[in-house]
């Protein structure tokens, strides 16, 4: 039995999920691709979002595929730490944001 | 400066080993379709020779760069050139075919001591399309090249230039230190006289080739990106941006084997074939003709040593009725022509 939880070959087989739902698998790979699909934003903006997140939400899947697609966009590497640290920065706000909270309780439960 | 595979007395200087490879040796599970059995799936094998379009003619391995994806292994430590006599050979066929398109690579094509005498002699004999592979440095690395873009405008040739991103540090990492800023300087120079520029009948194409194991995006939203960048940073413009995908062969294979991405690139090629592009790959319209005058299918078949399926193997015995239908000579590396829209020397196929 394979001893760790994430296994690299699993992305390719990504597909796969429709094969025990079809319906829902197919109408998730559906919207899935025309999110992606060059739009208002572009297709490259996308991925640039696309890896921050992943790397927000911590999918180590998510960050092989869209580094990957973000080389063959010709994305630099300077581009794509700069979209992590925009991950980075709203991810730590939004901890530190909550300490609003905290000094409010502190300020109301302290004389 | 790396040295080529030659050089380095590397195993994958041998097209016979790179084969070998192809042929799944390195799969740690299983094994890849052929590329026969792919595209006997869809009823296209044999693949079969259409009549001929496209005259290319590789005179000679020798080049001022050593990209670390050369499929050519090009080098300044190459010696193979096409000889004068070759070359007239390649003229008198040129006289007495079909082919509306003459391209000329390498290498570095100009450093044959000939090229100059070759263009001129074929500029005489007159195609629709006659196209020089120029990696643009050769222009700006010795005086004695300085003329050539005005030597190209005379003769109204079809520059093709190779260009892997619009940013110094990746063009750099694939081509060399400095090769960025030479190529800049080139494409203004050729910009000042009127290549690339619009309503110009003299075109400036790109060519944009991976820098690594991942395949190229679209062509189209690669060629925006190219223009919007080089014109706003460089006020450099050129007409059509050709998106090759990296085939596992040569340099490029060396690459993928020493890093450990061999496998995933060729499940990669595999996964995006695409059936439409089969029967308009290079190969079909395309006699690639070797330095020492062998006959190919394609350039990258030239560099595996895979000959023409045909009696005739020499460009001095070139005769179109017999070599017209022929069955182009295919391995695994040809997935790379067939990935996702299609890949040939002039960009998609599809």
């Amino acid at each position: 039995m394979q001893k760790t939880y994430y296994d690299p070959a699993d992305l390719k087989k990504f597909g796969k999920i429709s094969e025990w739902n079809e319906e829902l698998g197919n109408k998730f790979f559906d919207y899935y691709n025309s999110v992606f699909e060059e739009g208002e934003l572009s297709a490259r903006e996308k991925s640039l979002i696309a890896l921050a997140v992943a790397h927000t939400i911590q999918c180590p899947y998510c960050i092989d595929a869209y580094t990957g697609d973000g080389l063959t966009r010709g994305i630099t590497k300077v581009e794509m730490m700069e979209a992590l640290h925009v991950a980075g920065a709203i991810r730590g706000g939004a901890s530190l944001v909550h300490g609003v909270q905290m000094m409010n309780k502190v300020n109301k439960l302290e004389m | 400066m790396i040295k080529s595979l030659k050089r380095r007395n590397s195993e994958l200087a041998d097209g016979q080993k790179q084969l070998k490879i192809l042929s799944n040796e390195l799969f740690s599970e299983g094994h890849l379709p052929t590329f026969k059995q792919k595209i006997s799936e869809s009823g296209q094998f044999p693949l079969r020779a259409k009549n001929l379009e496209i005259l290319q003619i590789n005179v000679g391995y020798m080049c001022n760069q050593v990209c670390k994806h050369c499929h050519v292994d090009a080098g300044p430590d190459r010696k193979e050139i096409m000889t004068r006599e070759t070359m007239e050979q390649c003229l008198e066929v040129l006289k007495n075919t079909t082919a509306h398109t003459l391209d000329l690579t390498g290498g570095a094509p100009e450093m044959n001591p000939n090229f100059r005498w070759f263009v001129e002699e074929a500029s005489k004999i007159g195609v629709k399309d006659f196209i020089v592979r120029s990696n643009l440095t050769i222009m700006r690395s010795n005086k004695k090249y300085y003329d050539l873009p005005e030597f190209f405008k005379k003769h109204g040739i079809h520059v093709v230039s190779s260009m892997p991103h619009w940013t110094q540090g990746k063009t750099d990492s694939q081509r060399g230190n400095g090769v960025f800023q030479q190529s800049i300087e080139a494409l203004r120079i050729l910009n000042e006289l009127g290549y690339g520029m619009e309503n110009s009948p003299l075109k400036l194409d790109l060519v944009y080739n991976p820098s690594g194991a991942f395949l190229p995006a679209d062509q189209k939203s690669l060629e925006a990106d190219f223009k919007s960048a080089l014109r706003k940073d460089f006020g450099i413009e050129f007409n059509e941006l050709f998106a090759i995908t990296n085939l596992p062969i040569s340099r490029f294979l060396d690459y993928l084997v020493a890093t450990d991405n061999y496998e995933d690139y060729m499940y990669s090629l595999v996964e995006a074939f695409n059936p439409a592009t089969v029967s308009n790959v290079m190969c079909t319209n395309t006699l690639s003709v070797g330095w020492d005058g062998s006959l190919y299918d394609c350039d990258f078949n030239q560099m595996l040593d895979l000959p023409v399926n045909s009696k005739i193997k020499h460009i001095s015995d070139y005769q179109e009725a017999i070599l017209q239908n022929r069955e182009i000579a295919i391995s695994q590396h040809c997935y790379g022509c067939t990935a996702g829209a299609g890949s040939s020397c002039q960009g998609i196929v599809s």
